[in-house]
């Protein structure tokens, strides 16, 4: 767990309202570069409220968001930064972006964010190569010459395009879906679907990645597969992932980092192991009413 | 077992007593209506006059009708229809391959042939009825077909950029500080002959920065939304040009607009005209095929730039907003730029369009940009096809050419009396057209998608799953 010696994402009192009601409240927690960092929590705690803040989609009623790129000092540079109306700042070392500042297509496309829905997004009616090359949009526009190249056919688009496509056809054989890369991505199986997002998303070359369920409606073999391709992102790529879900088997095998939410507060924040243990967290899950009770439903359960 | 799939199950006895109460509400329906007609007896009287003859024909129009109908349904259920679905969009793609070259090749015959055949005055009908007007509307169909069929933007206002395009060639060109300036400039009569030349871009131009201005503020609108605001800014712009009497000399319109010219020689009977310069008789159709050649050559230009534009990152850019904005977004893809580029290029073809239009007719009203414009160019991309060209080449001639054609069928004077004018009833074979469409082929003419890249093999993407768009 990397959270304290290299962050690469650090978020202080995030909070976000809807009217009356408070999704995310004063939520603060640190996402370690090259870890796996899981949200996890009942149904409704706000895990994909945040998600939706740290990728933009929200603007969080308070909070601050501090992502970096490279080694530049979080702590040292992000009060002269938020200081500033400015989202960035470039230092020594690195970059630091206040997502919270950005529009969410620019926390993709500058801040390196890229993410998965809950409810699978894919561009159904494209091939499966084609998402992947919507994904590199940006890199593409700009060898295109904003389209002006592109459209008389200068040779720099051409090669940058070809280079695209190796990019896609690396990560279709790490998911295991080069086989398919020819058909529509709405014919796919869903487990397929499933993994051809988070191929699209890696297609964007993230720091960050975020998974909303990546393990939703995944058959236990699938679960497996899915678990060896997020560690080998983190390892052999460096991406770091942040993650929400439900299947503990996924959670507990493979992040190094738990933060737990219920009602929108953080009830618990360490290693799977100290998650697992904290009697919050079995409160949480079991419905406990206070400490007592939570003992009561331990020594039932047996733990 | 595949000949019992394969052979139609009728059951005669349902579908005799289907039609049989077909036929009775339709008895119910038309008794009065059809069966009684009231008129004027010789003493100014109303009396009513029983027709039997014509509601037992409807009745039994309507059993029959039902029978068939019914019939059809029977045996159509039991084919599988999944794997012929795909085997003939397939097909379609595949036509739209090697059709294309072939229309083009024909297009490029056309007045020739036309010539050869009809002779020089009757040619003109020819080539200008069918030929140019045609092919505008396939210009304009390609052009909305950006807009509407790429990026999903359902643009209901499309003929506000034709306007935009043909006023300002007819403003440009028809003002006289612009020709006094010219004539300073350059020499006296050089703006008369090369106005359309220089004006075209220009058009095209203002047509794309108009689209970026109602880009702007419909950006956070989508589906009907969007819709309601593009018609409303069609008609802002025709209100403006009746009402704004000084700039645009409202419904009278802006007459005697500079013709093109032959790139510098005007097609005039004079000693510099077409004809005398390259020894021939004059006559009045050389213009008009160089006209059909103008319009031929800026739709290929549209045809050719939109095929490109959807092999660029901006094109997949489109088809991924039109499949699903969110995810767009969520890739670093700049929802508000490429939505305003989608604007912009479709207005700016509609643009040229409309300044090809204006030199054609060589006057333009506002009469000549209402809704129903729009609803056309609208009803022909969708009817060809969202996002396909071929599609809309087929539906601009089935829709334009067969207005045309209607006005052609003078014999059926003969059968229906001398005030039978079948281009009346345009409007209604159109509905009735479209009706027959949404049933059959609800997703257009040509509705596979092409693949713009492929690794191994070009699979064609079926309608069902791609999306219409939301916005």
């Amino acid at each position: 767990m990397r959270a304290k010696s290299d962050p690469i994402l650090k978020v202080e009192n995030l909070t976000m309202r809807f009217g009356g009601l408070v999704a995310v409240n004063d939520l603060s927690f640190v996402a370690g570069r090259g870890d796996i960092t899981a949200l996890i929590g009942p149904n409704g705690a706000g895990k994909t409220t945040v998600f939706n803040c740290i990728t933009g989609f929200y603007k969080p009623t308070t909070g601050r968001m501090a992502l970096r790129h490279g080694n530049i000092d979080i702590e040292a540079h992000v009060e002269t930064l938020t200081d500033t109306p400015r989202d960035s700042l470039k230092g020594e070392g690195g970059s630091l972006f206040l997502l919270e500042r950005m529009p969410d297509f620019e926390v993709s496309a500058r801040a390196k964010v890229a993410r998965t829905f809950q409810n699978i997004r894919l561009f159904s009616g494209m091939t499966v190569l084609e998402n992947l090359m919507v994904a590199q949009h940006n890199p593409l526009m700009v060898a295109s010459n904003w389209t002006l190249g592109g459209l008389i056919g200068l040779p720099g688009f051409k090669k940058r395009e070809n280079e695209a496509i190796e990019t896609a056809k690396y990560w279709l054989e790490k998911t295991k879906l080069i086989d398919r890369a020819d058909d529509p991505a709405g014919d796919l199986p869903y487990g397929d679907q499933r993994r051809l997002e988070i191929a699209r998303a890696l297609c964007t070359d993230p720091v960050l990645l975020c998974l909303d369920e990546p393990a939703a409606g995944l058959n236990p073999k699938e679960s497996a597969e899915l678990n060896a391709l997020l560690r080998s992102v983190c390892k052999d790529h460096g991406t770091s992932v942040l993650l929400i879900e439900h299947d503990m088997s996924v959670v507990m095998e493979i992040s190094d980092h738990v933060v737990v939410l219920d009602y929108g507060t953080k009830i618990s924040d360490g290693t799977p192991d100290e998650v697992k243990s904290d009697p919050r967290v079995i409160a949480a899950y079991l419905g406990a009413e206070d400490e007592a009770e939570v003992e009561k439903i331990e020594a039932e359960v047996g733990l | 077992m595949m000949d019992a799939v394969e052979k139609p199950v009728v059951n005669w006895g349902i579908l005799f007593k289907d039609s049989v109460i077909a036929a009775i509400i339709a008895f119910g329906l038309f008794a009065l209506m059809l069966g009684l007609k009231t008129d004027q007896a010789l003493n100014n009287q109303m009396v009513l006059v029983g027709r039997p003859g014509l509601l037992a024909a409807v009745v039994g129009l309507v059993f029959v009708a039902r029978l068939m109908t019914g019939y059809w349904q029977a045996s159509r259920a039991g084919r599988i229809a999944p794997a012929k679905k795909t085997s003939s969009s397939a097909m379609m793609l595949k036509i739209e391959k090697f059709g294309l070259p072939v229309a083009v090749g024909f297009l490029v015959a056309y007045p020739i042939f036309v010539l050869a055949t009809a002779g020089p005055q009757g040619a003109i009908k020819w080539i200008d009825n069918f030929g140019i007007q045609i092919l505008i509307y396939i210009m304009l169909g390609w052009g909305l077909n950006i807009v509407v069929g790429l990026a999903g933007l359902l643009d209901l206002g499309y003929v506000a950029f034709y306007a935009v395009g043909a006023y300002s060639y007819a403003l440009l060109a028809s003002s006289e500080p612009i020709k006094e300036f010219m004539a300073q400039l350059i020499g006296e009569g050089f703006w008369q002959v090369w106005a359309f030349w220089i004006c075209l871009p220009v058009a095209g131009i203002l047509a794309a920065f108009w689209g970026v201005l109602l880009g702007f503020p419909v950006l956070r609108l989508r589906g009907d939304y969007l819709a309601i605001v593009t018609l409303a800014f069609g008609e802002i712009i025709r209100l403006v040009l009746i009402n704004w009497v000084d700039f645009s000399n409202g419904y009278a319109g802006i007459s005697s607009i500079p013709r093109p010219s032959f790139f510098g020689t005007p097609f005039t009977a004079g000693e510099d005209g077409f004809a005398a310069k390259f020894g021939l008789e004059f006559s009045p159709i050389y213009r008009t095929i160089f006209l059909f050649y103008v319009i031929l050559a800026l739709a290929l230009v549209t045809a050719a730039v939109s095929m490109r534009l959807r092999r660029l990152p901006v094109g997949r850019a489109w088809e991924a907003l039109r499949e699903d904005e969110i995810a767009c977004r969520s890739l670093g893809i700049n929802t508000v730029n490429t939505k305003l580029t989608a604007f912009a290029i479709g207005a700016m073809f509609g643009g040229f369009a409309g300044a090809f239009f204006a030199a054609r007719q060589g006057f333009i009203s506002p009469e000549s940009f209402v809704f129903l414009e729009s609803a056309q160019i609208l009803a022909i991309v969708v009817l060809g096809g969202m996002g396909s060209l071929l599609g809309v080449v087929i539906a601009s001639i089935l829709l334009v050419g067969g207005v045309e054609v209607l006005r052609e069928l003078d014999f059926l004077k003969l059968y229906f009396g001398d005030g039978f004018d079948p281009a009346q009833y345009r409007m209604l074979i159109f509905g009735i057209c479209m009706v027959l469409m949404m049933l059959w082929k609800p997703r257009g003419l040509i509705s596979a998608r092409e693949p713009t890249v492929f690794l191994k093999e070009k699979k064609v993407v079926s309608s069902d799953l791609v999306k219409e768009g939301h916005g």
